[in-house]
């Protein structure tokens, strides 16, 4: 078996090598199959405030988040009642950023803003860092646009959900057809995850429960051709909105990237137009969170992130660099299992519920 | 996985290594540069703490100024303590003496509870057991379904019914012992750690089937909570071992880290892909040694082990060491390697590959057109490839739709390696034959090999861009 490993080892690296030549040939002019350079530039939202977004109902938001709520604000609240600012309350405070999963990098830099700020204000005592550090985060995620765009010139809207799997894709559409056809839209379901064992029972169980139709295809079928169906079917009846799902994906795998990519192609092939894309996120991810919305930005456009399972222990605090490196815009929020658990994001409520 | 750590560590420790002392600065830098390398891989914060604390103490207490070489000390000691918060040693299956074995799988939503209950039996099943999966997740639509599907895909089968979770799990003994099943594998509903009820629910589940192991499938791209959900479940249900899943991704990992250390519980399987074969026993030694960047020599092997025709390889070994190898031979072993999965999976458990060789993005897609390639030659090109000239590489390039440049490219460094196989074999044939033939009485698992074999092979790697011509860091 050693020599077996020998050839199989000289042979990766021949391969490899031979590989990285063709890799570095092809950028020039080779046209056959090539790997198409991201065109799609990372959605980088217009900052247009749009503060007067009304609020849609959210009792639950508030509620939902009391956990969260509890183990943080229980943190702080011993950082802030302690006096005298001094290192010690810098660090426990940056600390706390880093256990709600905000990321070193965001961490300090909240810090450190807030830390000027509050030396400018000549702010001496630990009590009113609070509301120091709530404006801070709150300026971070404000001055986005959160809507959800159904708008087209004719034909429906397609919104696209995509993420790693797990996340919770499959049940925010769920949420969100109950949603809409409660709002008066007529929608058709695209049961696009033709991979993962009885993907399309789930889907189609959700679409019984709020009585909109689904296109489903053969298990292992193009996801492309299953979304372009759903399509053609919203347009044929005149619905105006098409919710597509796809397989969850590791965002570092080319080939499946590479599949979600056509998938938003032929969405545009027929009548519909794709008019969000919406990126699924655990709340209970990690810094692998960034990598994530980074790559499916650079592949798909997003234009929106969807931010699941915040109703358990899990802080979300990777909303923050999301929003501040990549400027994408958490839209919707999962607080549950039930059908009517998917809330709209907003940012102060978000940052309240955190700190108060 | 675990790339961006093990790349953290190799720039701290590329800076350490090789220097003769080190300051009380220079270990203050590299325990700061090692916390916050931790922190970013998701290790949670208390057990990053602790964990430099650890490697504080040994770092002045083992009097590092007097070592030979501080350096390899440092990353000695960080990767000790690495392989320990990993969990030391390989968690070890054993049977019940009266069946049914019986594993119970727990964990938050979308962790692969299901997919991998589904590999799992799979695994069991390759074990030469009969497993029974039960799905007692009746609450998430078409969950059963997943795992019919899957039980189908494995020729497992399923007991549930939608009556109560509790029953089906309670009733599921029973049916494994009327149809004489041995392994019972009871998959749950995905709950959240602080859903009193769920957990209470999962507590009652256990109790109706008094599981031998019971399994937390955690995502290894969990972050900071992941602390909270491990100690809440393992409250719930004391825990025998965890299951890291989506291994396969970017994900830093160091959820596996911090769940090992609050749990105390080893990390019995890795999750390492979509197919249900991407699943192993897990080797905290080997993790530990890949995030220090220091390669995964022995799945390596294993993979290679599954994928080859022994006797073959063998053969083509020989040749390939003789000078006698053929792109025919070439072709063979890429069809071999591609069957042991990616190869930027493969060039990440190579030792001694530097971070730009395994950083590299290599499309297996690219594997398609070197083959394309060779396809394009007659048998006779294939045979001698010396017999190509400027004419017969245009066709070449013709057939396969390239240039004729990537067909001279692809046979120069095809030459190129035959030549350093050759210069090999010199000492190489007999060194390793002769290990070889050692190993011959052990029949079928004896690939283990040494960390100095390897070693040497590992500098063939010719014309890779970037690659240094030092070998790992040879530690002990």
């Amino acid at each position: 078996m050693l020599l077996a490993l020998i050839v199989a080892i000289a042979a990766v690296a021949l391969i490899s090598a031979s590989a990285f030549v063709l890799l570095r040939n092809r950028d020039s002019d080779l046209v056959v199959e090539s790997r198409p350079v991201p065109t799609a530039p990372p959605a980088t939202e217009e900052a247009a405030p749009v503060e007067s977004e009304p609020p849609v109902e959210k009792p639950t938001f508030r509620d939902r988040l009391t956990k969260a709520r509890s183990s943080l604000s229980g943190y702080l609240g011993s950082v802030f009642s302690r006096g005298a600012i001094d290192d010690e309350t810098w660090e426990s405070l940056e600390e706390a950023l880093i256990r709600a999963d905000a990321g070193v990098a965001t961490a300090t830099q909240v810090i450190e803003s807030v830390r000027a700020t509050a030396s400018a204000d000549g702010i001496e005592d630990a009590s009113e860092l609070a509301a120091l550090v709530k404006a801070d985060i709150a300026e971070r995620l404000s001055g986005f646009d959160r809507s959800l765009s159904i708008e087209t010139d004719g034909g429906p809207a397609v919104w696209l959900f995509v993420g790693v799997n797990g996340v919770g894709k499959t049940t925010t559409i769920g949420k969100i057809a109950a949603r809409q056809s409660r709002e008066g839209h007529k929608m058709v379901l695209a049961a696009g995850d033709t991979f993962r064992a009885a993907a399309a029972e789930q889907l189609g169980m959700w679409a019984e429960r709020s009585d909109v139709d689904i296109v489903r295809g053969a298990d292992g079928a193009d996801p492309s051709s299953v979304v372009f169906d759903a399509v053609e079917r919203a347009a044929a009846r005149g619905a105006d909105l098409v919710l597509a799902d796809t397989a969850g994906r590791l965002h570092t795998k080319t080939n499946l990237m590479e599949e979600l990519r056509k998938v938003r192609r032929v969405a545009e092939k027929g009548a519909g137009t794709v008019t969000e894309t919406l990126l699924v996120i655990d709340a209970t991810t990690g810094q692998n969170g960034m990598s994530q919305a980074r790559l499916f930005a650079e592949t798909v456009d997003v234009t929106g992130v969807v931010l699941t399972k915040l109703d358990g222990s899990a802080r979300g605090g990777i909303v923050l660099s999301i929003h501040a490196e990549l400027g994408l815009p958490v839209k919707l929020v999962g607080l549950g299992e039930g059908i009517d658990d998917l809330v709209d994001f907003d940012p102060d409520e978000f940052v309240d519920a955190l700190f108060d | 996985m675990f790339e961006t750590l093990s790349d953290r560590f190799e720039g701290i420790i590329g800076r350490v290594r090789g220097r003769g002392r080190l300051s009380q600065d220079d270990i203050d830098d590299t325990l700061r540069e090692i916390r916050l390398a931790l922190l970013e891989a998701d290790v949670n914060l208390d057990v990053a703490k602790s964990m430099v604390g650890r490697i504080r103490e040994r770092c002045s207490g083992e009097a590092l100024s007097k070592a030979l070489n501080p350096g390899q000390q440092i990353v000695k000691i960080v990767l000790e303590e690495l392989t320990t918060s990993l969990g030391g040693e390989s968690m070890k299956i054993t049977f019940a003496s009266k069946p049914p074995t019986v594993v119970l799988m727990a964990g938050l939503q979308g962790a692969g509870k299901t997919t991998n209950a589904g590999k799992l039996a799979r695994w069991f099943k390759k074990q030469g057991r009969n497993p029974l999966l039960v799905g007692t997740d009746l609450q998430r639509p078409a969950a059963v379904e997943q795992l019919r599907t899957l039980g189908s895909q494995i020729g497992v089968p399923v007991f549930s019914e939608p009556t109560d979770p509790v029953d089906v799990a309670a009733k599921s003994i029973a049916e494994a012992n009327r149809t004489g099943r041995d392994v019972v594998i009871v998959d749950t509903a995905g709950r959240l750690a602080i859903d009193e009820e769920m957990m209470d629910q999962v507590r009652r589940i256990s109790g109706a089937v008094d599981p031998h192991y019971t399994f937390l499938v955690i995502d290894a791209m969990t972050g900071q909570d992941a602390v909270n959900t491990a100690q809440a479940f393992n409250e719930t249900l004391s825990l025998d071992g965890v299951i890291l899943t989506k291994l396969d991704g970017d994900a830093r990992g160091g959820a596996a880290i911090s769940v090992k250390e609050v749990v105390g519980r080893p990390i019995a399987f890795a999750s390492t892909g979509e197919k249900l074969e991407d699943f192993e026993t897990f080797h905290p030694d080997r993790l530990a040694s890949r995030i220090l960047g220091m390669g995964d020599l022995e799945t390596l092997i294993e993979k290679a082990e599954e994928a080859y025709e022994k006797e073959e390889a063998e053969e083509a070994a020989a040749r390939l060491l003789e000078g006698t190898f053929t792109l025919d031979d070439f072709l063979d072993q890429m069809q071999q390697i591609k069957k042991m999965g990616p190869l930027s999976n493969l060039m990440g458990m190579m030792p001694g590959l530097p971070k730009e060789a395994r950083d590299a993005e290599i499309d297996d897609g690219k594997l398609g057109q070197i083959e394309g390639i060779i396809h394009s030659m007659t048998r006779a090109e294939r045979l001698q490839p010396e017999i190509i000239d400027g004419s017969r590489r245009r066709r070449i390039a013709a057939g396969c739709g390239r240039q004729p440049s990537d067909v001279k490219q692809l046979l120069d460094q095809f030459a190129q390696m035959r030549k350093m196989m050759k210069q090999l074999s010199g000492f190489g044939t007999k060194k390793m034959k002769s290990k070889n033939r050692g190993k011959k009485g052990k029949k079928r698992r004896g690939g283990r090999t040494t960390p100095k074999g390897p070693a040497q092979v590992s500098k063939t790697p010719l014309s890779l861009p970037g690659l240094e011509t030092g070998g790992p860091p040879v530690l002990n």
